[in-house]
């Protein structure tokens, strides 16, 4: 007998390849049906929400929001009133709630960390050579170093889309775990830039790369390119999030941003959001909104639903 | 870390998020007292001077007492569709008779939110399908039969088409409006007349539809719409001057028609039962998938007769695949059917809720494992909660009987071949649905699987360019499509085929 187990050829040592170190097993990758996730995100968005349920989801659109700026022209000046407002966005009606956090680049760091220094308003700051991301790692990680160390709260990392889409996965999962250990405490948000990635096959593939790299939350664009977050490629990464935390426990977050600009379309996002991952992910521990003119229609709509009447939009502060 | 960090607290979860009622507006609808029937233009009392009454499933409540046709009232409606058809339907040019199909195709979409509310009202159907899909596709048919109406000889070269006279059609309740509009756009645009049986349950968007063919000038007597229960239907495919008979409805009662009919030289298409097998591969997109099977069965409570009713599902990937099912189910609101936001409505009516619970019982009494998510049943009408059945074997009831209901029998299967092969394993063949990533397999069990309709990666969808019909105790005779016209027309030097 053991004459035979010697004769035995042995298969090899598998290559390593691609391995997702998921425990305490992988979910599979799978494939996204287009036509099938559109169909149903277009289903979700016909959900007719009224009266109280409508309310509420102004108010916690609003508690979700990071409020954006990133505009080659940003001042101090530009981002401190940003941040009065995150803090206060309503001055006539204090029941509205602060924003999640403001989001801006990083010089505008520090301005922001002081303004919102004491409030409940968080900084996220972009980062790893946003929106593109074509710049060394080392370049990278330096810029997260520093924004942390001025003090950002959270964030928000672009992969590297060029390593992506040449089949170099490696590359944007070894990336992403580098900028994850630089992060330290600071809550880590990769952008897909799905807008860039064709196909929602892709999105997938790059939703469960960033969340197996240790992504805290995925997010869906810079809000640079279009189309952005649309509720289909919401959807998509959505569907991702759940099967992880099916297989594995882990919960990631989720933050849509660029082209969600009325108070509709969030209410959208919140149904997609509700009907898919459910009431524990409606909390802006777990969902964002990135957008710059989505509050004040959401602040404007919360006014209609309180008084009954529209206010035009001089009665809300432009920033 | 140079910088001291305290995380900032956000704030909580929301702990609910119950959707507020959205209703749609029922005042949409002005219902009469009484309707009577629809001959030659007007509604007329019944000779019969028997009326019955119709409800709304969901509340049992009494919405309008209509007319029981008896066989004096079935031959005047005939009577009335001879004469329409001799004196001046029959030679009218053919591009006349588009316009009137064109008029009425139009007002149905100007009419459309009326007619999708009355159909939820009278049928128990969710608004949501009423008015994405029932009254858009019915509107649809019109369109596309309009448009066939002046193009009968490019649809069959060389065989001379040509009408036949007073086709007879007969109706079910699981889609009122739509099947009428399958039955009666090919008819009119081959250049019958037709008398009409909408089901005995459903009789109110036909009736409303009387009043489209009124605002549509429509000449009197080339759609007659008779209401009243399978005497009617009866009396309707028993006279002598129908030509044709079209019949959608229960394997039972089509094979009764099926004899009616025999040696008397009369057209019959039937379009009857169904036990499709959605079938999925383990390389499919899976939450595709689910929507689909979900689509499949609870889709109008399944009271659909190509309904995906039976899930093979391939071995591998079953547990995946039940545990994502149930997590779904979970999320579909029942409920008012004419709350936009409803997923399952009504039952029909209290016999087909028994006839689904004595076959839901059956199943447990076979040994088969059932789910049902939670949700609250309301407490007048006829309700089902959506019903998942695991362990089934393929000689169980529900396995082999068309339970058309809100309940779905999952199996599982090994390869290609045992799919085919159980998905064809039933009496009836209406349709199919197939998925996998792989296109090679798709053609592969497409040609395999005997169902007059295979989707692939989708479900019951539905396109009126798209010939719909069945094998086996299915039925017989497309409906959609050039092929759709076909069961309406004689062609020179053929004898009439197709039963």
């Amino acid at each position: 007998m053991r004459a035979y187990t010697f004769l035995m050829a042995q298969a090899p040592v598998l290559p390593r390849g691609f391995e997702l170190p998921l425990e305490p097993r992988l979910p599979r990758i799978g494939s996204v049906d287009a036509v099938a996730l559109e169909e149903r995100a277009a289903t979700l968005a016909k959900r007719s929400i009224k009266k109280e349920s409508k309310l509420q989801a102004f108010e916690l659109a609003v508690r979700m929001m990071d409020l954006t700026t990133l505009e080659g022209a940003d001042t101090p000046g530009k981002v401190a009133a940003l941040c009065s407002k995150a803090v206060r966005p309503d001055p006539v009606d204090r029941s509205v709630p602060s924003v999640a956090a403001v989001c801006v680049y990083p010089n505008l760091v520090p301005t922001a960390v002081a303004r919102l220094r004491g409030t409940s308003v968080r900084v996220a700051s972009v980062a790893t050579g946003f929106p593109s991301g074509h710049v060394p790692l080392e370049s990278k990680l330096a810029e997260v170093r520093w924004v942390v160390e001025q003090g950002a709260d959270e964030v928000d990392m672009v992969i590297d889309r060029g390593a992506f889409l040449s089949g170099r996965y490696a590359k944007v999962y070894d990336e992403i775990v580098r900028v994850k250990e630089t992060c330290g405490d600071a809550h880590l948000k990769v952008i897909l830039e799905t807008g860039e990635l064709g196909t929602y096959d892709n999105v997938r593939r790059a939703s469960l790369l960033a969340m197996a790299a240790g992504a805290d939350f995925i997010k869906t664009s810079t809000g640079k390119i279009n189309p952005a977050a649309t509720l289909p490629v919401m959807l998509c990464m959505l569907e991702a999030i759940r099967d992880v935390h099916e297989e594995t426990g882990r919960v990631v977050g989720m933050k849509p941003a660029g082209g969600i600009r009325t108070a509709k379309q969030a209410v959208q996002h919140l149904v997609v959001l509700h009907e898919t991952l459910g009431l524990q992910w409606l909390t802006p521990d777990l969902y964002r909104f990135g957008a710059s003119s989505l509050l004040n229609d959401v602040l404007m709509q919360i006014r209609k639903q309180k008084t009954g009447h529209y206010q035009s939009s001089d009665y809300f502060t432009k920033d | 870390m140079a910088v001291e960090r305290t995380q900032k607290p956000l704030t909580p979860a929301l702990t609910e998020w119950e959707y507020a009622p959205a209703p749609e507006a029922r005042e949409l609808v002005s219902l009469q007292e009484r309707y009577g029937l629809f001959i030659g233009g007007e509604l007329v009392e019944p000779r019969s001077r028997e009326w019955f009454p119709t409800i709304s499933p969901s509340t049992e409540e009494l919405l309008a007492e209509v007319a029981q046709a008896g066989p004096e009232d079935v031959d005047s409606a005939v009577t009335a569709a001879r004469t329409a058809y001799e004196n001046g339907w029959s030679a009218l040019a053919a591009p006349e008779r588009a316009k009137y199909l064109f008029r009425i195709a139009r007002i149905i979409q100007e009419r459309s939110r009326e007619l999708a509310v009355l159909e939820s009202l009278n049928g128990g159907k969710p608004i949501r399908e009423s008015r994405d899909v029932d009254v858009p596709l019915a509107a649809a048919h019109f369109f596309y039969y309009a448009g066939w109406a002046d193009k009968l000889e490019y649809a069959f070269p060389n065989r001379r088409p040509k009408s036949l006279g007073v086709a007879g059609q007969i109706i079910p309740w699981n889609f009122p409006l739509l099947m009428l509009a399958w039955k009666i756009a090919p008819a009119l645009a081959a250049g019958n007349t037709v008398v009409l049986k909408p089901a005995e349950t459903t009789p109110l968007t036909a009736l409303l539809f009387a009043d489209v063919c009124r605002q549509a000038d429509l000449p009197p007597g080339v759609v007659n719409i008779v209401t009243g229960d399978g005497r009617t239907g009866a009396a309707l495919v028993q006279h002598e001057d129908v030509e044709k008979i079209a019949f959608t409805g229960s394997t039972e009662v089509g094979k009764a028609i099926q004899r009616e009919l025999a040696g008397t030289g009369k057209k019959l298409t039937l379009e009857l039962g169904g036990k499709a097998a959605n079938i999925v591969f383990d390389d499919a997109a899976l939450d595709g998938a689910i929507e689909g099977i979900v689509n499949g069965i609870y889709f109008n409570q399944g009271h659909v007769c190509c309904a995906g009713s039976r899930l093979l599902v391939q071995e591998s990937i079953y547990e995946a695949t039940v545990a994502k099912l149930k997590r779904r189910l979970e999320t579909l609101r029942l409920g008012d059917p004419l709350d936009k936001n409803t997923d399952v409505g009504a039952i029909n009516s209290k016999l087909q809720l028994d006839k689904i619970t004595e076959l839901v019982e059956s199943g447990k009494d076979e040994g088969a494992e059932i789910y049902q998510p939670p949700c609250r049943l309301p407490e007048k009408g006829y309700w089902f909660a959506p019903t998942v059945f695991t362990n089934v074997a393929q000689s169980y009831r529900i396995a082999q009987e068309e339970i058309f209901g809100p309940v779905l029998s999952v199996m599982t299967f090994r390869t290609p071949e045992e799919a085919v092969e159980k998905a064809n394993n039933t009496p009836y063949g209406l349709s199919a649905g197939v998925w996998t990533e792989k296109g090679s397999r798709i053609l592969w069990m497409a040609e395999r699987l005997k169902a007059g309709v295979v989707w692939a990666n989708t479900f019951n969808r539905f396109d009126p360019a798209s010939p719909f019909g069945g094998y086996k105790e299915s039925g017989f005779g497309r409906e959609g499509g050039r092929h759709g016209l076909e069961p309406y027309l004689s062609f020179e030097g053929s004898e009439s085929w197709g039963g």
